[in-house]
């Protein structure tokens, strides 16, 4: 029942999201068409604005991008000739997507692991240099650090690829780049995580009836020091998805945030709004799940 | 001795006497101040000192010396036009230091203010509040801001064509209040938690049953109360706005040339990425220093809370 008002909210949400970047869109003034090299006689940009119904009231266009959406249209682009935002979405989002769910698995993969064991060494040195690298992780962003992966793996080493989207070694660098800042919060938040379930009254309870530590850390203690993790995959998930615009950048990958970016640059519109809506649904949809999870994993939540 | 003396402090001076002996913070704390005075001094040193050092230090003086490695001459080496990477990196500094300051304040005043209310009015508004920064928390606000700044610095660019200086000032306080505009989320949230278990402490009630009003109540016991925290997030808040400015600009999407910030710095680092020669300082000191302040932030923001012994939950 809750989730379905989820769900039902969330239209109105996409709606005003649609509608915000479609008006500030439109009121810049620049048209797609102003950077082209020779100025188009008047009779052919009456043509280009009636093609694009850019002639048409801003809110005629407004419910036209509506109705095309209703049947899973998200327009045209100006600027990639003959490609339809679908288009871009379909080349783009497979790209994306992949980098975005291996850095989600590397942050996971690393982050749990060091945040755990940081917390069940507490205060000494094991605690100490795992808490400081978790913090440098946080506080190297993604543009130094994946120059100097390239440098150091590709340049001089030769060990991996610099750049583009081939091969599963193509892979590797990106992923790193993108999911070393996650690593370090997972890993913050596992450790926190992990001592305030260990001052708990239940881990008390289940130690002073003669539980094994191991048993203590890892059955009991982790079930509940994760949720905090488990909360925090929403912005995680959001964070991702702008940090990979970045990465792709770099490593120069076919993502769909290049193509945002550009088309942010050359003053695209349809792509722009296309794509942010697409972004503000996939990431509805995924915290969505997220919340379920939760449920899942803590039954002690329930949403009314 | 030294108990009843404790005793007698108070809350500040005891946070106060917890942050002195958390080193990392305190370390932190003098980097900070003293790149800050670097930053501002070294202008001003260039300007007193003028002739060849002035000369050779100026960030926007081309030379003929291309990519030349740090040494006694050029301390962090020069780009790719021979500017004085030194130079280049303090006066990005100032975009990125500010952008930091303006856009903590943006985010202070939305932040509190939408906190507080919602905690003090509680209820169904605070229910809606709290509502709109789950469903912000989870939207990928940095795009907003890309469109915001793409789209209306085009519309300043057309209206100010007369005076470009203008517009492309105007667009960098855009940008710096954009980004402010989207980082208060966390700010609201710690600052609801804390107002609504401020209201119900036993001094807050024995002032409204003496007849205090609300914005009494709020000036002289709830914000005084919540100090330490707003301090303590502002500090945390910094590092992410400095993390996105450097981000956007490096997308080409933030400050633009001639105007430098540390993401343009290493962008242009990045650009000259080959595989016969390795110009590594272009990346390397634009980057650590941009790393070394996000990491003197944070432990700060850190020491800060367990000085004034914060629940972040």
């Amino acid at each position: 029942m809750y989730f379905l008002r989820r769900i039902l909210f969330a239209i109105p949400l996409l709606l005003v999201i649609s509608a915000l970047a479609f008006a500030l869109v439109h009121l810049a003034p620049g048209g797609p068409f102003d950077r082209q090299r020779i100025p188009a006689s008047p009779e052919i940009e009456r043509h280009l604005l009636a093609k694009y119904h850019l002639d048409e009231p801003v809110w005629k266009q407004y419910l036209e991008f509506l109705r095309d959406l209703g049947h899973g249209n998200f327009g045209v682009s100006m600027k990639y000739r003959d490609h339809s935002v679908n288009d871009l979405i379909a080349q783009g989002l497979p790209v994306s997507l992949t980098l975005g769910a291996l850095a989600f698995g590397f942050a996971l993969a690393t982050g749990l692991p060091l945040g755990f064991f940081a917390a069940a060494q507490r205060g000494r040195w094991p605690d100490r240099v795992g808490s400081l690298l978790a913090l440098l992780a946080v506080c190297v962003p993604g543009f130094v650090i994946a120059p100097v992966l390239i440098i150091v793996f590709a340049v001089k080493l030769k060990w991996l690829p610099v750049a583009l989207w081939e091969s599963p070694w193509h892979l590797i660098l990106p992923t790193i780049a993108l999911g070393l800042y996650f690593s370090g919060q997972v890993a913050r938040l596992m450790r926190e995580g992990m001592l305030s379930a260990m001052q708990s009254e239940f881990i008390t309870a289940a130690r002073a009836k003669g539980l094994g530590e191991n048993e203590l850390l890892f059955k009991h203690a982790f079930r509940i020091a994760v949720l905090p993790v488990v909360s925090y995959a929403g912005p995680m998930l959001a964070d991702l998805l702008t940090g990979s615009f970045i990465i792709e950048n770099i490593f120069q990958l076919p993502g769909l945030g290049v193509f945002l970016v550009n088309s942010s640059l050359n003053r695209d519109y349809p792509v722009v709004v296309g794509l942010s809506l697409l972004y503000a649904i996939l990431l509805i949809g995924l915290n969505l799940i997220v919340d379920f999870a939760y449920t899942l994993l803590d039954p002690r939540v329930k949403y009314e | 001795m030294s108990k009843p003396a404790a005793l007698s402090q108070s809350p500040a001076q005891r946070a106060w006497r917890r942050f002195r002996q958390n080193r990392p913070a305190v370390w932190s704390a003098w980097y900070l101040g003293l790149l800050l005075v670097i930053v501002l001094l070294w202008p001003v040193l260039l300007a007193v000192a003028g002739g060849a050092f002035g000369h050779a230090h100026n960030p926007d003086q081309l030379s003929d010396a291309q990519f030349a490695p740090p040494g006694a001459q050029h301390w962090f080496g020069t780009d790719v036009h021979g500017r004085d990477l030194f130079s280049r990196v303090l006066y990005g500094a100032q975009i990125s230091l500010l952008v930091g300051l303006v856009g903590t304040l943006v985010s202070l005043v939305i932040g509190v203010a939408w906190g507080a209310v919602a905690g003090y009015v509680g209820g169904r508004v605070d229910g809606f509040l709290m509502r709109v920064v789950d469903v912000l928390y989870s939207l990928p606000t940095v795009i907003f801001v890309i469109v915001l700044i793409s789209t209306v610095g085009e519309l300043l660019k057309q209206t100010l064509g007369h005076s470009p200086a203008l517009a492309a000032a105007l667009r960098v306080i855009l940008l710096f209040v954009g980004l402010g505009a989207v980082s208060w989320l966390t700010m609201a949230r710690i600052v609801r938690g804390q107002v609504l278990t401020l209201r119900t402490r036993a001094f807050v009630e024995a002032s409204r049953t003496l007849g205090a009003g609300p914005v009494w109540i709020l000036t002289k016991h709830i914000i005084p109360n919540i100090l330490g925290v707003v301090i303590t997030y502002l500090a945390l808040t910094m590092p992410a706005i400095i993390l996105y400015e450097s981000f956007l600009s490096y997308l080409g999407l933030g400050v633009q040339p001639p105007m430098a910030s540390w993401g343009t710095l290493i962008a242009e680092g990045v650009g000259q990425i080959n595989p016969i020669r390795i110009y590594w300082w272009l990346i390397v000191f634009p980057g650590g220093v941009l790393v070394l302040t996000l990491l003197a932030l944070n432990f700060l923001g850190d020491g800060l809370r367990d000085a004034w012994d914060i629940k972040a939950r």
